[in-house]
């Protein structure tokens, strides 16, 4: 009985602390409107095998990757217009986390849902792929091994299902 | 005639005027070698093989299209090849090729000159009709194509005095890519009814019968964005009397120079061609395209 009362505060703190979150964004973000964090926003699920996220460098290889991934997006004359509204500081946070995610690093991915984050957007399949090229840029960067890149890339390629609107 | 040709090219031009001001041609945007190479009878394959795969850097907004220069140089004969193939919306591909199969010196042993030369035209059309070989990894299911092509071979007399029943004849087939990101592959299957006799450089069918299947099967390991190297097999049927026919095989690199250009080269492997043994020898494929 005691140890229900246990986890009930533990929830409520923990919802709280969430929402809170959300409220007051992160160093360099703007505020965004409250949304359900759920590993499920990820849209993919992690991988088991330590040694691929070693072969990233880890969080901070990944960190990297997705700085310059943003970095390139947003200079590209092919792409740069998705980004023209862009909170550039929590897209660059969000999607190291979800890389993180999905190589099973360990991390909370606390970005939106992906087809909610897209939405409107209007990404073509040239733009996606354009993305997927400036990825392996970055990767081919950080200095991951090619047949490691594909791991990743076979991740994330589904999600053009969630991110193609036309 | 001439007339016709005018009212033909004004209409051309009006159309591709009225396109362009809607902003409607779009090029480019695939991921580099995701269209294949150029197959032998024209269209996006892997070089012995035909893929499902749609020629062309075009996603499904655009219009792409590619050009290819292939050269076979094997023990005992030559195979040139030269064509152009175009893709629409990454959904239809329509493809024309010219073969040339020179005998040189065995064209003298053949009975038929030397330098003897046997030619063939092949027109296809291919249309995707599921899935996607490169974005759905979270499944097994590859892109799947269906498609046709034409195929008319110039020595009529020739063809038909070795025994094939025709000169002309149009293969059906089936063929399901898929790209495994995870494990760096791209896999190819392709079911091809033919009655074609190699290829249909020798005719179409003969004593032994018409159409049957046959099974193209390819796989390549991707050692970069830019280089695939892999294998390819062919089964062929054997329809002529005088000499029987092999299957064919070969080893491959293809290497994406840029977005437009490609190189593919090959040790292949034709068997016994019109009684001649161990065809064995190089394949050289360039192809340029947007």
């Amino acid at each position: 009985m005691r140890k229900t009362f246990v986890f009930a505060a533990l929830a409520a703190f923990t919802l709280a602390g969430s929402a809170f979150a959300q409220d007051t964004a992160p160093p360099g973000e703007k505020p965004v409107d409250p949304y359900a964090q759920s590993p499920a926003n990820a849209a993919a699920t992690p991988l088991a095998d330590p040694a691929t996220f070693q072969a990233f460098h880890g969080k901070e290889g990944l960190v990297r990757i997705a700085n310059d991934l943003v970095d390139r997006s947003i200079a590209d004359p092919r792409i740069k217009d998705i980004f023209a509204t862009t909170d550039v500081p929590r897209l660059k946070r969000t999607l190291a986390e979800q890389f993180c995610y999905v190589l099973g690093g360990g991390c909370v991915y606390t970005g939106r849902d992906m087809a909610a984050v897209h939405k409107d957007m209007g990404v073509t399949n040239r733009d996606f792929n354009a993305l997927v090229e400036n990825l392996q840029w970055a990767m081919d960067k950080e200095g991951v091994p090619f047949a490691v890149q594909g791991k990743l890339l076979a991740k994330l390629a589904p999600m053009q299902r969630k991110v193609v609107e036309r | 005639m001439k007339r016709l040709g005018i009212l033909a090219t004004a209409a051309l031009a009006c159309g591709l005027a009225s396109t362009a001001m809607a902003g409607e041609i779009e090029t480019g945007g695939k991921l580099k070698l995701t269209h294949g190479v150029s197959a032998l009878e024209g269209g996006a394959g892997g070089g012995l093989s035909t893929w499902a795969v749609i020629a062309g850097d075009e996603t499904d907004h655009g219009v792409g299209g590619e050009v290819h220069g292939t050269y076979v140089d094997v023990k005992d004969y030559k195979l040139r090849a030269f064509g152009g193939a175009v893709g629409w919306h990454d959904r239809v591909e329509l493809s024309a090729t010219r073969q040339e199969f020179d005998t040189g010196a065995t064209g003298a042993k053949l009975g038929l000159g030397k330098g003897f030369t046997f030619k063939q035209t092949v027109l296809g059309a291919k249309v995707r009709v599921l899935g996607d070989a490169v974005y759905n990894q979270d499944s097994w299911v590859p892109q799947v194509s269906v498609g046709a092509q034409y195929k008319d071979n110039s020595q009529d007399a020739i063809v038909r005095a070795v025994g094939a029943k025709d000169d002309k004849g149009v293969d059906w087939y089936v063929a399901a890519t898929k790209v495994l990101l995870n494990q760096s592959l791209v896999l190819n299957g392709t079911v091809r009814m033919t009655k074609a006799n190699q290829t249909g450089l020798l005719g179409f069918g003969g004593v032994n019968g018409g159409y049957k299947p046959q099974f193209e099967g390819s796989a390549g390991y991707l050692l970069s964005k830019r280089l695939v190297v892999g294998a390819e097999y062919r089964t062929k049927p054997s329809n002529l009397a005088f000499a029987k026919e092999d299957d064919w095989m070969d080893l491959f690199a293809a290497y994406a120079v840029n977005k437009h250009l490609s190189v593919t080269a090959a040790y292949v492997d034709l068997g016994d061609i019109a009684t001649f043994k161990n065809q064995r020898g190089v394949y050289l494929s360039l192809q340029a395209g947007f």
